[in-house]
């Protein structure tokens, strides 16, 4: 990057370090906490949405829509969500990739589940074989993206459906007496009320979710934790930049990174949690209305 | 083509290294795949019962630091549970075999001992280290909320009983503190018993293939390219688990609760929650 690290092996000390740590690889390691962020910002609305979708449907008056709603919600109860992980990815990748077979694959012959094998043909696989290193990674960014969803979606669930059983019968009537009718009630009143109550459960499953992005390294993603293990690693002369094993030093900032993240979501969501307290008749909504008098 | 009974004599105990050697490469059965992953979890009952027995003791000691007058006691305490929940596990369990890999291979000299450093790298040990502190982290937050939480008037009647110190501690502020906890425990416990299907998937090799249920399962979804068949398994496998632990907690929280009045008694709900 700098003139001064053309030829690494002849500077030393703080010029060495500087050169080393603005490598090629290491800004590509710097753009993997970017992936991560990505990853975060992406995957919390599309979880709140399929999260709010399966409370809706666990609330529904229809029985097989509320069975789809509690059975969705009732996924993640008691399995490990790395199961979740490690299946949905390959679920979903074959699920594609049997899409795609059955549109563009000239010979439908033969099966794809061959006894307990998966084939498909060369042209339906995802993404195609001569595709870029960069499409391969976005393909699994997505697969993770899709995942993650689909699993926080359900955690949410579980929230808000509590939430809006949560919010004070009374309310809801008051609505009624006022002569909304359901579905007004249910947009006026009940949603709005009900964020107070799903906030601790909300914040919680963010910090589940900040602590579940090193799952992408499972996931294939070239994640800080492969950069991490990748860039760590004992380097040999044959290198532009030797050095020992120095992997420890790289997951302690990779710690450091997890701590500070956690830290900032604290302090947030604790204004907004204050926020949204404000003459709540909730314990924390009367605790501030005592210490306004 | 073997019976079912002889695959189990073969891979039953297989995770720990008793019976066939060699892992079923083609024509997997369905009994195998039950079998290999069910003996899988015998490290998985491992790691999340010792763990949560040892970090048990740890937690109580945590919690009591955290409420602490003194800040030599009680900052360390805080910023152990702040760095162990704050980050996740998969990254711990990294930063933990990184560290204990850099000790001497050939041990540590201690006044002329030498003290054996290479069984540490171990995923029986290093693994079971990491999960005995990360456990110890959260189960000190549970309890040091539950510490708070005890009632104010069962405080006063102690006082009024005349009890102190270390009577008072011992008679009513711990029992009641494990009463509140209990079910949030129960929460935490389970939570750890999932959390240990990463000690395989995070730095800590299975030498020997000598892995726990998820490393089974996917070394079986990897062969069969089938994932519909080993994680469903591993699932009805932890779903038992979790009942049994639920179980086992739902005894313990009767005998902490038997002197209440029926009506207060705080019951364990069979739905496991969601947040640890």
């Amino acid at each position: 990057m700098f003139e001064a690290c053309a030829d690494p092996k002849s500077i030393e000390g703080l010029t060495w370090l500087t050169c080393y740590l603005t490598s090629g690889k290491h800004l590509d390691f710097y753009w993997s906490f970017v992936t991560v962020l990505a990853l975060l910002a992406v995957t919390a609305p599309i979880a709140m949405g399929m999260g709010f979708l399966g409370a809706m449907a666990a609330r529904s008056h229809v029985a097989p829509i509320r069975w789809i709603g509690k059975g969705y919600s009732a996924m993640v109860r008691g399995v490990p969500d790395i199961v979740y992980f490690m299946f949905f990815v390959i679920a979903l990748d074959q699920g594609i990739e049997y899409v795609r077979h059955l549109m563009v694959c000239p010979d439908l012959s033969e099966p794809v589940f061959r006894g307990m094998e998966f084939h498909v043909c060369a042209e339906a696989k995802v993404p195609l074989a001569t595709a870029s290193p960069f499409v391969y990674q976005a393909y699994g960014f997505f697969l993770a993206v899709v995942t993650f969803a689909i699993v926080f979606g359900a955690f949410v669930a579980n929230v808000i459906y509590g939430a809006m059983q949560a919010v004070p019968r009374a309310q809801l009537e008051t609505g009624e007496a006022y002569g909304m009718s359901h579905r007004q009630v249910f947009r006026r009143i009940l949603v709005p009320q009900m964020w107070t109550y799903a906030l601790p459960g909300l914040t919680n499953l963010w910090m589940i979710l900040i602590k579940a992005t090193p799952l992408l390294f499972l996931l294939g993603v070239k994640d800080i934790v492969y950069y991490a293990r990748e860039l760590g690693g004992t380097k040999t002369q044959a290198y532009e930049f030797p050095h020992g094993d120095w992997r420890l030093y790289y997951f302690l900032g990779l710690l450091v990174f997890y701590l500070v993240m956690t830290k900032i979501s604290e302090t947030l969501l604790g204004r907004l949690a204050a926020r949204l307290s404000k003459g709540q008749a909730t314990a924390a909504g009367e605790a501030m209305r005592k210490a306004a008098i | 083509m073997s019976t079912c009974w002889e695959t189990i004599g073969d891979y039953g105990l297989r995770s720990i290294g008793i019976g066939a050697n060699l892992l079923p490469k083609s024509d997997f059965t369905l009994c195998q795949q039950f079998t290999l992953i069910g003996s899988g979890l015998i490290w998985n009952v491992y790691f999340g019962a010792l763990a949560l027995a040892f970090g048990f003791f740890l937690a109580n000691a945590l919690a009591l630091a955290r409420s602490a007058r003194n800040p030599w006691v009680r900052k360390p305490a805080d910023w152990f549970v702040f760095v162990f929940r704050g980050s996740p596990l998969f990254i711990q369990f990294f930063l933990a075999y990184e560290m204990l890999v850099l000790l001497p291979r050939s041990g540590i000299n201690v006044f002329g001992f030498t003290v054996e450093t290479s069984w540490l790298t171990k995923a029986w040990a290093g693994a079971l280290i990491v999960l005995f502190l990360n456990t110890a982290a959260y189960s000190a937050e549970i309890f040091f909320g539950a510490l708070r939480s005890i009632p104010k008037g069962d405080l006063e009647a102690a006082d009024a009983y005349g009890f102190s110190g270390w009577r008072k501690f011992v008679r009513i502020e711990w029992p009641t503190m494990l009463r509140l906890a209990w079910p949030s425990y129960t929460n935490e416990a389970i939570f750890l018993f999932q959390s240990t299907t990463l000690v395989f998937f995070s730095g800590f090799p299975a030498f020997g293939q000598r892995g726990d249920a998820l490393y089974y399962a996917n070394y079986f979804a990897d062969k069969t390219f089938n994932p519909f068949i080993p994680y469903p398994i591993i699932a009805f496998y932890f779903v038992l688990l979790t009942l049994g632990l639920i179980w086992i907690f739902g005894r313990v929280n009767r005998y902490l609760n038997r002197y209440l009045p029926q009506n207060q008694k705080a019951r364990i709900r069979l739905r496991p929650q969601l947040i640890r």
